[in-house]
């Protein structure tokens, strides 16, 4: 009995054994594969199954309403996305660590923005099968740089900002109302000022200053906040929140509690995604720096920091400042996105949201804030059949992280591009098992 | 020729409590003088007034003569004045290398935009830094756990670590509160080494406070001793060893040790 069940784990370990040093090149072409593979027979296989059609999201929402099908969605997710992906990954292994190798030799923005080519056309392709999948895919996007700003505040920081859905709130309305004013014949505002056909391209400068209200706001917040050490951060936050979103409940003329619609549709996938890139790219960069360090020298002891010639209220006011920037840039996207805005989305829901991604992917991590926020929104819209339940899994599932690792799943850890790009190569050691096994 | 660091008058009160009391002290270029005394003296007291942690209630200091009362702990590090603690005050979740870098912070001219895209400025200066730290790592033996998370460090190591990490500020004057406190023998006799070959190789000024009377007669020049926060005697290892007062104030049986 023991014998054989060894002998799985055995065959198990052995072939993932194969997958170890596939490059991230191979799995992400893997995954464009699979994408191209669902495309052309994706509905066709799904009715072969049993299924209507092809699954939105994984199967998950068919398994929770039609249990029966869940053997359906199973073999769905199996064949057409697990069985390519694997295929490919393994198939191509060689060559593709040849390439990432050679694409090395080159400055690493082209190696980068080569894998990232690949991972957007595997995400176009596989949210061009609906609107809704097209939308979870977009949301996702926004969540990963609202859950990055919040985690240089909470996490690298270490202080505990509840302000964000404020932020978010300052950089979408601003947003909205400059894009509409300026670019948006007929509105609220009356004609537009300037040709809407130039809107697009002055879309980043209007996410900008969304971004830049919200930082505004954040001086109002961290001046009270950082003279003191302790919980005054926490307080002053949350009351912050409140006050944005009744200030905008009262102001008439951007809709008040109706909120505001009719935001241009400049918000496709390539710039989401665009934006998304170089949010992480950017907090990646400072993080990483001596001056991202700092911020982390003072979480863990500031009178150190201080003697160690970092001035630390300037440290905290300029992360504060920075995170709060990404939130509404995070805002103006997500305003565009729906092209409709309303002050109860940035209530304390949306609140419990990012904290619940900051905290579940992991504190200090890039990566962890990156799989918090794909892992979260993923799993909340799984869950969506299930209603009410949904917000009771929810918060069990976050507990139980909770529990067993306190500062979440990925929690400081180095989110090393270079590294991540790198060929991978047998080790030495497997080599010399495979020698001493044979 | 006026001197490196200079005290003068120093008084201070917590409250009702006179701590330090008309402190002088006046050191310089690459001199080592050492600060004694029993507990609750006010050695970390007159530390943390010179590196600007409190504020004097009165007196004048001056750093190459320009004066440092009032100005924030950063500055006054920034200035010249590296410091480690008694307690140790390292970063809990940093790696040993990553203490070390972050001394060089007020080296740092890169700004905010190459800290947001990574210039190509910002990349030779990180390497700089490192380099830098990688040095100051070899000199205080700590480079082999470049890469280990502090607390993971046995305790001798971590006292290191808070050597290299004030070193890297490139201080004129260091100051060393108590760095053999809660150390083995063996330990001991590194850290002694070690604080000899930082002095040979960077020949900064160092005034370091301890307790264990063989550290301070070994590597001080001159010696302070403080009693209720006030300066009882001053002078070299051998007329403080000798002095009377000192002896029925403080050292008593250690001397004959
Ligand atoms: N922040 C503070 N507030 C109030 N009293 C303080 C404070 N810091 C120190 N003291 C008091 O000042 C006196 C001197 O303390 P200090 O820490 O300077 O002594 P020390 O000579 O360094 O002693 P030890 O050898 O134990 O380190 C003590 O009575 C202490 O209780
Ligand atoms: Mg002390």
């Amino acid at each position: 009995m023991t014998s054989s069940k060894s002998g799985v784990r055995q065959w198990v370990s052995k072939t993932w054994e194969q997958f170890t040093t596939v490059p991230m090149l191979g799995w992400l072409l893997g995954a464009l594969v699979a994408a191209i593979l669902e495309n052309l027979v994706g509905n066709t296989f799904a009715r072969l199954v049993g299924m209507s059609k092809a699954p939105v999201l994984f199967g998950f929402d068919i398994a929770l309403k039609t249990p029966l099908l869940i053997p359906s969605a199973i073999c769905y997710v199996l064949v057409i996305y697990l069985l390519p992906v694997f295929i490919v990954a393994r198939a191509l292994r060689d060559p593709l660590n040849k390439l990432a190798a050679a694409l090395l030799k080159y400055p690493i923005v082209v190696s980068a923005i080569v894998h990232l080519g690949v991972l957007y056309a595997a995400l176009h392709i596989w949210s061009s099968l609906n609107d809704y999948r097209a939308l979870v895919v977009k949301l996702i996007l926004i969540a990963v740089i609202l859950t990055l700003s919040l985690n240089v505040v909470n996490g690298y920081m270490g202080e505990f900002s509840c302000s964000h859905p404020g932020f978010m709130a300052l950089g979408a309305y601003t947003a909205s109302v400059l894009s509409v004013l300026f670019f948006v014949d007929g509105s609220v505002f009356g004609d537009a000022l300037l040709p809407p056909a130039i809107g697009p391209f002055i879309f980043p400068l209007i996410l900008i200053l969304g971004g830049a209200v919200a930082a505004l706001g954040a001086i109002l917040v961290a001046v009270p906040s950082f003279r003191t050490r302790g919980d005054y951060l926490a307080i002053i936050s949350l009351a912050f929140m409140f006050i944005v979103k009744s200030l905008i409940e009262n102001l008439e003329i951007v809709g008040g509690p109706r909120g505001f619609r009719g935001q241009p549709d400049w918000a496709n996938l390539p710039t989401v995604f665009a934006w998304t890139v170089i949010s992480v790219w950017i907090i990646n960069n400072f993080v990483r720096s001596t001056m991202g360090k700092a911020l982390c020298a003072v979480r863990d002891g500031e009178l150190a920091a201080s003697s160690m010639t970092v001035n630390t209220s300037k440290t905290k006011m300029i992360a504060f400042l920075f995170g709060a920037f990404w939130a509404g840039v995070a805002g103006g996207l997500f305003a565009h996105v729906l092209r409709y805005v309303n002050p109860s989305t940035f209530g304390v829901q949306k609140l419990a949201e990012v904290l619940a991604m900051v905290y579940f992917g992991g504190l200090n991590s890039v990566v962890g804030s990156i799989f918090g926020a794909v892992g979260f929104t993923l799993l909340s819209e799984a869950l969506r059949a299930l209603e009410l339940y949904k917000w009771i899994i929810i918060p069990v599932l976050l507990i139980l992280v909770m529990i067993y690792r306190p500062t979440g799943l990925i929690a400081f850890r180095e989110f090393d591009v270079s590294a991540m790009l790198q060929p991978k190569h047998k080790k030495e050691k497997e080599v010399d098992d495979a020698a001493a096994s044979s | 020729m006026m001197p490196l660091l200079q005290v003068e008058n120093m008084t201070h009160f917590f409250g009702g409590l006179r701590a330090v009391h008309d402190y002088n002290l006046s050191i310089e270029k690459g001199e080592v003088r050492g600060l004694i005394g029993p507990n609750g003296a006010g050695k970390t007291t007159i530390f943390n007034l010179i590196t600007g942690v409190y504020k004097p209630s009165e007196g004048k200091l001056a750093l190459d003569g320009a004066s440092i009362v009032g100005l924030q702990p950063h500055q006054i590090a920034s200035m010249g004045i590296g410091r480690t603690f008694q307690n140790l005050r390292l970063w809990r979740h940093m790696t040993v290398l990553e203490h070390v870098r972050l001394g060089r912070y007020s080296k740092i001219t890169y700004g905010l935009v190459g800290a947001f895209l990574g210039t190509p400025q910002r990349h030779r200066e990180e390497a700089e830094i490192e380099a830098h730290a990688m040095r100051l790592m070899k000199l205080t033996h700590t480079d082999r756990f470049a890469n280990t998370v502090v607390t993971n460090l046995p305790y001798g190591v971590q006292r290191r670590v808070e050597l290299a990490r004030a070193l890297a500020t490139e201080p004129k004057i260091l100051f060393l509160d108590e760095p053999t406190a809660g150390m083995n023998p063996e330990e001991l006799i590194d850290m002694m080494n070690i604080v000899r070959e930082v002095h040979k190789e960077l020949g900064m000024a160092i005034f370091l406070i301890e307790h264990r009377m063989k550290v301070v007669m070994d590597l001080c020049e001159r010696i302070q001793t403080l009693v209720f926060g006030e300066v009882i005697a001053e002078g070299a290892p051998e007329e403080i060893r000798n002095n009377p007062q000192v002896i029925d104030a403080y050292l008593g049986k250690e001397v004959e040790a």
